[in-house]
């Protein structure tokens, strides 16, 4: 209370005072905007970009043990760190698992979310509609250990519901194991992943059709389209650049495994089909400690991230004429 | 709309709805399956699982679960993490982004330099670990807090877009009459910045609860894990467990059934404690999804469908 008595009273004080036209240009203005400033400015230096030095660690013989202080000390090693990965047995397969989930997952959850959108939109009742958006995107707001456990439950060999039903209806002879055998890990990995975010996904290409001038569809429907014709000559091409924009962050994302997700169905046995870039870097680094390997294969992630997101948005701009930047 | 009442019509919407009850049960089920096994008695789960409603009711499980100490332990972790890092952070972003907003600030292009860079750069994992070792935040309370304090220059951009639709003359005569600028912050663009401000908590402090990555890559001790945490590791161990006993079982039968009597025995199971672990920790979720709803739905397409 005494603040605000004190502040209104200086407030007074000022206004008495002839004003300068370059309103908030003087001192005392720029100092107040400062002090909102820079506690995030140091934020963002000392938790994003001071770690950057420590990616010197994948040019370099470093030892653990020498700490922060190491990564400056220890010798150079060019490009060792990076021959080491290269020539490790793991190296491919985590490749290969890293972009077979992402682009078999990719080609799956695009089309599939955008007929659940292109369907829902089909849908008259506003209630209705609501009611199977909120049921939707509640998967999306459960952690991924709630959900991916639920899934591990679900899928379990002994009285999980998916086994028990193949079984009762004879389907299968033997209870699969989905999560202990590698040869299912793909198809959970995507499915769950497609089942936890297929509501949300469709936020975006409802918001986008949403926008779509209704006399087009008038006009489409008066030239005799029918409602299959309709989505596919009108409401396709006008989303196309949000569709386009999506592809381009699944491309540029298509190194990133959902880190979160892989770690939480993840296990010893199913290791073969699941270990991926993020996984890795995350057991050789943090479990093994060897914290060059682990810093070269993160940056190398990076590079190519960067590299697959230019390389997605020239394309775009290229064959639909719209981008991301 | 056009649109004729024809039979292909008729014949279309039907099935389009029945899609649409298929895909929500296909949600839902999940979830009534494991809240149903999780309130049954775990020796009767042998017999196979259940589908609609418990055969022998009982609460066992779900009492061993809230009873257990590193339960609550954890569940106050994630709670007390969630509501300091939700508040300050956003509070944090928005007094910086009232700042970075100012058409009069100087040295505009810096603060923008630095915001757009921290998008995109980092260190990664490795040297984000050994940045909090060097802090000393490995192992405390504080990583949980410490680094995000801060909400990120993506939600800075969010809630620019929304500051930009105050009108300047607001600004403008709280200037003229001498109003500095914490109390024009104070007293007009938080007041006006409201639902934003709700959606983007909401995000943050769904974000926060599910993590458990922090846990994992900046703690050890048991004091410190979060709620996922530590269902993430009643579900591993278990699982693991269990896929041991069926692989055993293949050339093992003898082994494999002393496992399941072990297991089987008595009204709490491995696995109805997991399914109960797993439903009580999204409990909280659940609850306040209904009044989170309409902020987050407003959040995403304030962030999105700009541009």
């Amino acid at each position: 209370m005494a603040q605000r008595a004190h502040e209104e009273q200086l407030s007074l004080a000022k206004t008495k005072r002839p004003k300068s036209f370059k309103l908030g240009y003087d001192f005392r203005t720029q100092m107040e905007l400062k002090f909102m400033l820079w506690p995030a400015i140091i934020l963002i230096a000392i938790f994003d970009f001071f770690p950057m030095y420590g990616l010197l660690m994948a040019f370099k013989d470093y030892d653990p043990l020498t700490g922060v202080k190491g990564i400056f000390t220890s010798p150079w090693s060019g490009f060792e760190n990076f021959m080491v990965m290269f020539q490790s047995f793991q190296f491919w397969p985590m490749v290969r698992n890293t972009l077979g989930i992402n682009l078999l997952g990719n080609l799956i959850h695009v089309p599939v979310v955008l007929t659940f959108a292109l369907l829902l939109n089909e849908i008259n009742s506003s209630r209705f509609k609501s009611l199977i958006q909120t049921i939707t995107y509640l998967p999306h707001f459960l952690s991924w250990v709630i959900f991916g456990g639920l899934f591990i439950t679900l899928l379990n060999t002994d009285g999980g519901f998916v086994n028990y039903l193949l079984l009762k209806t004879g389907l299968i002879d033997e209870a699969i194991q989905f999560l202990g055998d590698p040869k299912y890990f793909w198809g959970v990995a995507i499915i769950t992943n497609l089942l936890k975010e297929l509501g949300w996904g469709a936020i975006l290409y409802l918001a986008a059709i949403a926008g779509i001038d209704q006399t087009l569809y008038e006009a489409a429907a008066i030239d005799g389209a029918g409602r299959f014709k309709r989505m596919l000559h009108v409401t396709i091409p006008s989303i196309m650049p949000t569709l386009m924009i999506l592809i381009i962050f699944a491309v540029s994302g298509m190194l990133n495994n959902n880190f979160t997700q892989i770690y939480v169905l993840q296990n010893t046995l199913n290791l073969p089909a699941s270990e991926v870039i993020d996984t890795y870097v995350y057991r050789t680094g943090l479990k093994e400690f060897q914290f060059a390997t682990a810093t070269a294969i993160g940056l190398m992630k990076s590079v190519f991230a960067l590299l697959l997101l230019f390389g997605a948005n020239a394309l775009s701009k290229k064959l639909t004429k719209s981008g991301l930047f | 709309m056009v649109g004729g009442r024809s039979w292909s019509d008729r014949i279309f919407t039907l099935s389009n709805v029945g899609i649409m009850l298929f895909v929500m049960l296909l949600t839902v089920y999940p979830f009534w399956f494991s809240i149903v096994n999780s309130l049954n008695t775990g020796s009767d789960l042998i017999r196979g699982p259940i589908f609609v409603w418990p055969r022998e009711l009982t609460m066992a499980s779900w009492r061993t679960v809230l009873s257990d100490p590193s339960i609550l332990q954890a569940a106050w972790i994630s709670g007390s993490r969630t509501a300091i890092v939700t508040f300050v952070s956003i509070f944090h972003t928005a007094l910086f982004t009232y700042a970075f907003s100012r058409p009069y600030l100087k040295g505009k292009a810096f603060y923008a330099a630095v915001g757009f860079a921290s998008m995109y750069f980092g260190g990664g994992l490795i040297p984000s670990f050994m940045l909090m070792n060097w802090l000393g935040l490995y192992d405390s309370y504080l990583v949980y807090i410490i680094p995000s304090l801060f909400a990120g220059f993506w939600n800075v951009i969010i809630i620019n877009a929304n500051y930009k639709a105050i009108p300047d003359a607001l600004f403008e005569s709280a200037k003229m009459d001498g109003a500095n600028e914490f109390t024009i912050f104070f007293r007009i663009v938080i007041p006006l910045s409201k639902p934003v401000l709700a959606a983007l908590s909401v995000f943050t402090a769904v974000g926060v609860w599910n993590d458990y990555n922090a846990t994992l890559y900046f703690t050890q001790s048991t004091d410190l894990q979060t709620l996922q945490y530590l269902v993430l590791k009643l579900v591993q161990s278990t699982q693991a467990a269990a896929q041991m006993a069926s692989a055993a079982g293949a050339d093992n039968p003898d082994l494999a059934s002393v496992f399941s009597q072990v297991e089987g025995r008595g009204e709490v199971t491995t696995q109805t404690l997991q399914l109960a672990s797993m439903v009580i920790a999204s409990i909280p979720m659940i609850i306040i999804y209904p009044f989170a709803q309409r902020y987050f739905i407003k959040g995403i397409l304030i962030g999105s469908v700009k541009g």
